[in-house]
């Protein structure tokens, strides 16, 4: 038996959300339309029952300075800890790894001539954490591993968007020819369009969002006909995170999808938020 | 080749990057101290030693004069173009309790309640009507 991937969550991550979990703001008229987006998402989960998520994020200064920034990162630790981030979260709970399957995806990676960086000891954040929080929000430990793959958004350059559709097919590959039996869960948090930074503060751009929530399931490629500093223009400087759905929609396969759950709200905190929910068809 | 008739590439990367802004080396570069102080405040202990001494904990981090006017006046703005990173600023922001809609506010020149009413507008600029694509074979 091959493991199998059984669907891919997506969602946005801002530290808004966990501010409003840890005041238990979820059904306030303000807070009820972004979280009303997830009971589908965890009852589908219910069902499902997923033993590993890979995870498509970005690091927001927690695990990366800018004195080492890799453009992708693979995590290949035993157990993965969250920590202060500074602006007033709680540590969320840790999460334990997959180190074999880590140093599977990572030898497949870069066999296939992506360079990546491997890290034994890494941070994860509330890019990590809070999509956690989101999708299993009543667990005393989280009930599935983790192997966390980190993308620069911070530092320009960034990896193209068609740079990072091919890494998540290339995952996809690593994670076809792995001998597990694993039930794998790929997951891919931020966005979606928010400038946080500059005058352009505040900006959001739904006809873009949109774009992107109609076509990742179908026609992935169609997100990958802008450069990185182009999607930033579209999508604000932080809606840039897109890039990590578009490597996890890559991760899922080529194969067509059905859309389970999609949820678009504006706003929550200064971004235009979604969630979204495939499975294999 | 007739690159002389359309913008590189390159060209227009570049362009994108000075217009928007964005964070490259540039600004990476000359933001360093900065931007490493604020990856400081990620600990209690540090948050609290540069409230406790604000002058001798940007000493620490040899702030550039321009880093540290920027920090004194609270000028978010002089703190990016100082080469300030808004993921770390936010960190820095986090200490004197501002969010990031008081950041947008700052930067703006619009109230906090009135970035907020501007985020809210935004909805308005959904499409609306249009049937997403529930299955692709």
């Amino acid at each position: 038996m091959m493991a199998q991937i059984i669907g891919g969550y997506f969602t946005s991550h801002v530290p808004g959300i966990g501010g409003a979990i840890m005041r238990g703001d979820q059904d306030t008229p303000y807070w009820k339309p972004f979280f009303q987006g997830f009971p589908p998402i965890r009852e589908w989960l219910a069902e499902a029952k997923p033993d590993v998520a890979v995870v498509f994020s970005n690091d927001h200064g927690l695990n990366f300075f800018l004195d080492k920034m890799p453009t992708f990162a693979v995590g290949a630790a035993a157990s993965y800890d969250n920590a202060d981030e500074g602006w007033g979260l709680p540590v969320y709970k840790s999460f334990e790894g997959h180190p074999a399957l880590s140093w599977h995806l990572i030898d497949s990676l870069v066999r296939d001539e992506f360079d990546i960086t491997t890290c034994q000891k890494m941070l994860v954040d509330h890019a990590v954490s809070i999509p956690f929080e989101l999708a299993w929000p009543d667990v005393e430990s989280w009930p599935i591993k983790l192997v966390p793959i980190s993308i620069n958004t911070v530092q320009y350059p960034l990896p193209s968007p068609k740079r990072c559709l091919a890494l998540g097919r290339a995952v996809h590959r690593a994670l076809q020819s792995w001998g597990g039996d694993e039930r794998v869960l790929i997951c891919g948090t931020g966005g979606l369009s928010h400038q946080l930074d500059g005058p352009r503060a505040g900006f959001m751009n739904p006809d873009y969002d949109l774009f992107c929530l109609d076509n990742l399931a179908c026609n992935p490629d169609a997100l990958t006909g802008h450069t990185a500093e182009e999607v930033a223009e579209l999508a604000g400087t932080q809606g840039v995170e897109i890039l990590n759905w578009i490597a996890a929609r890559g991760a899922m396969g080529d194969q067509g999808m059905t859309e389970v759950s999609r949820n678009y709200h504006i706003p929550i905190s200064n971004t235009a938020a979604a969630s979204l929910l495939l499975e294999p068809a | 080749m007739e690159h002389h008739q359309t913008p590189s590439a390159a060209t227009r990367e570049q362009a994108l990057r000075r217009a928007i802004p964005l964070f490259d080396g540039a600004p990476a570069s000359r933001g360093y101290e900065l931007n490493a102080m604020c990856f400081s405040f990620n600990e209690k202990a540090n948050r609290d030693a540069f409230l406790a001494d604000e002058e001798g904990y940007c000493a620490r981090f040899d702030l550039t004069p321009q880093q540290r006017k920027a920090v004194a006046d609270r000028d978010v703005l002089a703190m990016l173009e100082a080469g300030g990173n808004v993921y770390y600023l936010a960190k820095l922001a986090g200490i004197f309790g501002l969010g990031v809609q008081d950041l947008g506010a700052l930067q703006t020149g619009m109230s906090v309640d009135q970035f907020k009413a501007m985020l809210v507008e935004w909805a308005k600029k959904i499409p609306r009507g249009k049937i997403p694509t529930k299955e692709c074979a």
